[in-house]
């Protein structure tokens, strides 16, 4: 019969791509964020014109080679802290090598014309102009009549740069860094809609607090540091709570999250308000603006860096390590797991099921309230409306590194790539110029996709298990 | 109306049902009797296109009928009356008892007709509900009764009813046997599965009885026309001693020792609700006391209030002579106890986890280093020694424990109690789903626990295991202690069927 010929080709077809779509499913996080790295760095392939130190050090030996020494350089950069440091490293190169500087511009075209005018008033003369590639095409220098150095261009895409990924990941390091406690109470089979909320009113109670228990913009760095705790110390409170609903008194945890994520945005505007009503004093209406800290070392969390990485993809970093080492290496991270794999079958093994519910939504707390900080930190300041709709973009960052709904299934890592795939999505659909209502329609069809992958993934894996079972039933138990 | 032939069904490690041949015709009413895991269930699934057979074929009306689904199978004219109830609570009992076979007019639910059916409905089985009350309030036995109501709606030509009776008050149970009759008087066809034979008696023309999957035994009561068409007597004994069966005993590893030693585990005057009544026993070191009784007799009710899993109402758990009540599994763990739960895979494992995660959960303090730490090295050198001494076969030592099968499973949680060191083990249903092989090491297991001083309590639906591995056997029925078996291993098993069914006065040595 024909069928039965037909038949093994099907079934090893059918295999075949069972165990394409497993092994996607399995490592599609992966595969999906290198693909996504691929395509940014394909739509941005542009002409690059660097203007860095090295950059710098090659000009200045070019120029050397072009006009011997003696010879009078002008340097000119745009005002710019990177074109600053560009000139620096040209002028330290000619300076080595003993060659006078006629002059520096630091500005536009029309700076150029008026150095040109003051050299030439001193009696001075120009042998050689020392630039970068867009100030190469300025009127007054192309028409200046002595040679122009500037350093060779190339074709590198913009996504790929250095400084592009840094600030990729520094401006989602608030969303990682939540996405971290998200994937704790995910695994639950839990949720938690109010890390948003959490992040706004962690942020607004260090800056009031900094502001009017800590002494302001006189603030010690200890006292910004006990504001920053109390921040974090709401925000694990408001967890707790709902942890409280859901571990104690059953509540759905949608509906228990979705009553804290209001609550803790009132508070946080409330504050905000009470905080300009008695900054300006009297019955005066408060606005809910932004509330400002003073003291500079408040933004140094948010803005500064150490060894040219910014602080907060540090943070993140470090809050990723710690929590991977908490997932696999502890006893609080096996009993996560099989509390949301099964809650029953953990709690007739000992497991304090309660204690790990109310643990699980207290960290996620203060994981939103870390990143809450980061943000005051980064706006010099606590906004009450920070963080709205975070909710969704963390779940969807969660989702996407293969952590499932269902609960008891996902990674730390998973969620590390998850949010980097957030990232560079949004960070690409900028840079290929595409508005914000279009990436919010990628942004669902992106959702629902790994949604979709989730509910696939167990019937592919039963029926895998039936084949090398090689029984077609499902046992009845 | 409906033949089998030559029907089989096998899951993983058992066969349910063994080519049983069987017809029932129209106005016949076929009395389905069998011990726990006879294959009853397993045959009305095949029947109502639950489950499709391995083996064989079903006719209905002398054609094959193959049904993909209840559904269809509810087409033909077969209706199922589950043990577990499928009314959605939200609605009223009207809107329940039509739900998908209502009276409509242009979409229009024509509520009147309905609420007029309804109420013919429900008098006829002579339950006093009201066709708008909600379900949500209603008590077990009256949500059952509507359950009932509701497959005669659909005037049914086989009607399947799974142990119908059990929530319902005798008034009620006996309005259903005289439906059931009715219904076979109008020549529709019925299957009737019960537990309790002063039922059958009543209802059925005909009786089959199962065992390990075979048609066993099969009466026919009906008189010869001469005689006026009436039913004769059930010889009851006849029955059970078929359910029973003279099987070849089965081989049960020896006992290792034959001292038992001070009580161990002393339960007194253990009640929750309706489902475990006023139950005291002890049971002492190296003792293997037995639990028998039908499905619902409260068994596993005990070992869950045992064990703190669930919440007693009264009554005391002694350990080595000193007061323990657990209020939590974990607090029962730390004293030294521990269960093999009935549902091995709905709460004996976490089904998303490697075989190890499984074992090592309720041992992680065992395994700690600082700080809350797993050792992971000392973890895996304590699963690798059990899992050689269990023989528990894995592809990889991460593997999912949800891939094993059910013997393996079940060597798992031995495992993870095993490395605990528990001081009193509640078996529920251990080998149940399980092969011959793994059974009998299984057995062995027990044994050897024994034999270190443990006490084993062993709850078993399978009468020839929980004679075989005991020393002593009490006997439930509705939630009380009915008898006590002192020597197991000479007793009698259609005797202990007698008390677990709570037929007639025990002859076996009264309650303890």
């Amino acid at each position: 019969m024909p069928e039965e010929t037909a038949q093994p080709v099907r079934g090893r077809m059918r295999r075949l791509l069972s165990g394409l779509v497993d092994l996607a499913g399995r490592r599609l996080s992966v595969v999906v964020l290198l693909l996504l790295c691929l395509i940014s760095s394909a739509a941005t392939w542009r002409e690059q014109n660097p203007i860095t130190k090295r950059a710098g050090a090659a000009v200045a030996r070019q120029v050397l080679e072009v006009c011997p020494v003696p010879c009078e350089v002008l340097v000119v950069v745009r005002d710019t802290a990177v074109d600053r440091a560009f000139a620096a490293a040209i002028e330290r190169g000619l300076a080595a090598a003993g060659a006078p500087i006629a002059g520096r511009v630091f500005g536009q075209p029309r700076d150029v014309r008026l150095e040109f005018e003051r050299i030439a008033r001193a009696g001075g003369s120009v042998d050689a102009i020392a630039t970068h590639r867009i100030a190469s095409e300025w009127g007054p220098v192309r028409s200046a009549g002595a040679p122009v150095v500037a350093p060779g261009s190339y074709s590198w895409p913009t996504f790929l740069t250095p400084r592009n990924l840094l600030n990729v990941v520094n401006q989602n390091a608030d969303i990682a860094i939540i996405a971290l406690g998200m994937t704790l109470v995910i695994l639950t089979a839990g949720i938690d809609l109010s890390v948003g909320s959490l992040l706004a009113l962690a942020g607004v109670i260090a800056a009031v607090t900094a502001q009017e228990w800590f002494g302001g913009a006189a603030a010690s760095p200890a006292g910004l540091l006990a504001a920053m705790l109390l921040g974090v110390a709401a925000a694990a409170l408001g967890g707790l709570l709902s942890g409280t609903m859901v571990a104690a008194f059953r509540v759905p945890p949608f509906v228990a999250t979705l009553g804290l994520m209001m609550l803790a945005r009132g508070l946080a505007l409330i504050l905000a308000v009470g905080h300009q009503r008695r900054l300006v004093g009297g019955g005066a209406e408060g606005t809910p603006e932004a509330v400002r800290v003073g003291a500079p070392a408040f933004a140094w969390l948010g803005n500064g860096s150490a060894l040219g990485v910014p602080n907060p993809i540090l943070l993140m970093l470090f809050l990723f390590v710690a929590a991977h080492l908490l997932m696999t290496r502890t006893m609080f991270g096996r009993y996560v797991y099989a509390v949301g794999g099964n809650p029953e079958a953990a709690r007739l093994s000992g497991v304090p099921v309660t204690a790990v519910l109310l643990a699980v939504y207290c960290l996620c707390g203060a994981f939103a309230g870390l990143a809450g900080i980061v943000d005051a930190s980064r706006f010099e300041g606590g906004r009450p409306n920070a963080g709205e709709l975070y909710e969704l973009q963390v779940i969807a960052a969660v989702v996407v590194g293969g952590a499932s709904l269902a609960g008891g299934r996902g990674r730390i890592s998973g969620t590390l790539i998850g949010a980097m795939i957030i990232a560079v999505i949004q960070n690409g659909l900028n840079i290929a110029g595409v508005a914000s209502y279009e990436q919010k329609v990628v942004f669902g069809a992106l959702i629902l996709a790994a949604v979709l992958l989730d509910r696939l993934q167990p019937k592919i894996a039963s029926r895998r298990a039936r084949m090398t079972r090689g029984s077609t039933s499902t046992p009845v138990q | 109306m409906l033949e089998l032939h030559r029907t089989s069904k096998s899951y993983p490690g058992v066969d349910a049902l063994r080519g049983v041949s069987l017809a029932v015709g129209a106005g016949e009413v076929l009395g389905l009797v069998g011990e726990n895991g006879a294959g009853k269930s397993t045959l009305i699934r095949v029947v109502s296109g639950a489950e499709r057979p391995d083996g064989g074929w079903i006719e209905l009306d002398g054609e094959p009928a193959a049904f993909d689904s209840p559904a269809e199978a509810r087409r033909r004219g077969i209706a199922v009356i589950h043990q577990e109830l499928s009314l959605i609570p939200q609605l009223s009992v009207r809107e329940n008892l039509f739900l998908g076979a209502g009276w409509s007019r242009r979409g229009l639910v024509r509520r009147r007709r309905e609420e007029r059916e309804a109420r013919r409905l429900l008098g006829l089985l002579e339950i006093d509900i009201d066709p708008g009350a909600s379900c949500f309030g209603l008590s077990l036995g009256a949500r059952q009764a509507v359950e009932i109501a509701k497959a005669l709606a659909l005037g049914p030509r086989l009607l399947i009813l799974d142990e119908p009776t059990a929530a319902l008050s005798p008034r009620e149970a006996r309005a259903l046997l005289r439906q059931v009759r009715e219904l076979a008087g109008r020549g529709a066809a019925a299957i009737y599965v019960s537990h309790r034979l002063e039922e059958i008696e009543a209802v059925a023309d005909r009786v089959a009885v199962l065992r390990d999957g075979e048609l066993v035994h099969s009466i026919d009561r009906r008189l010869p026309a001469a005689g006026g068409g009436g039913l004769a007597p059930l010889d009851r004994d006849a029955l059970i001693e078929a359910m029973v069966g003279r099987r070849l005993s089965a081989e049960f590893p020896p006992r290792l020792h034959e001292e038992l030693g001070e009580p161990r585990l002393e339960i007194k005057g253990l009640s929750a609700g309706h489902r475990v009544r006023d139950v005291s026993f002890s049971i002492r070191r190296g003792e293997v006391l037995g639990l028998a009784g039908l499905v619902g007799a409260g068994r596993s009710e005990v070992a869950r209030l045992v064990f703190g899993a669930a919440a007693r109402d009264r009554g005391e758990v002694w350990l080595d002579g000193r007061r323990l009540d657990p209020r939590s599994p974990r607090q029962a763990i730390a004293a030294g106890i521990c269960l093999l739960p009935e549902d091995r895979r709905g709460h004996g494992l976490v089904l998303t986890e490697s075989a190890r995660a499984n074992f090592a959960l309720p041992n992680l303090d065992r395994f700690r280093r600082f700080r809350g730490m797993v050792d992971r090295r000392r973890e895996g050198r304590a699963f690798d020694r059990w899992r050689g001494q269990l023989d528990i076969r894995l592809a990889r030592s991460g593997q999912r424990v949800a891939t094993l099968s059910g013997g393996n499973q079940q060597k798992v949680v031995i495992a993870k109690w095993l490395e605990r060191g528990a001081k009193v083990v509640l078996c529920d249903e251990p080998t149940r789903g399980i092969d011959v092989g793994a059974r009998y090491e299984i057995h062995e297991w027990i044994r050897r626990m024994a034999s270190k001083g443990k006490a084993v309590l062993l709850i078993s639906s399978e009468l020839e295991e929980v004679l075989g591995m005991s020393d002593r056997v009490l006997v439930m029925h509705e939630g009380r202690i009915r008898g006590e078996i002192a020597d197991p291993a000479g007793a009698d098993p259609a005797g202990v069927l007698r008390i677990a069914a709570g037929v007639g006065p025990s002859e076996e040595p009264s309650v303890a």
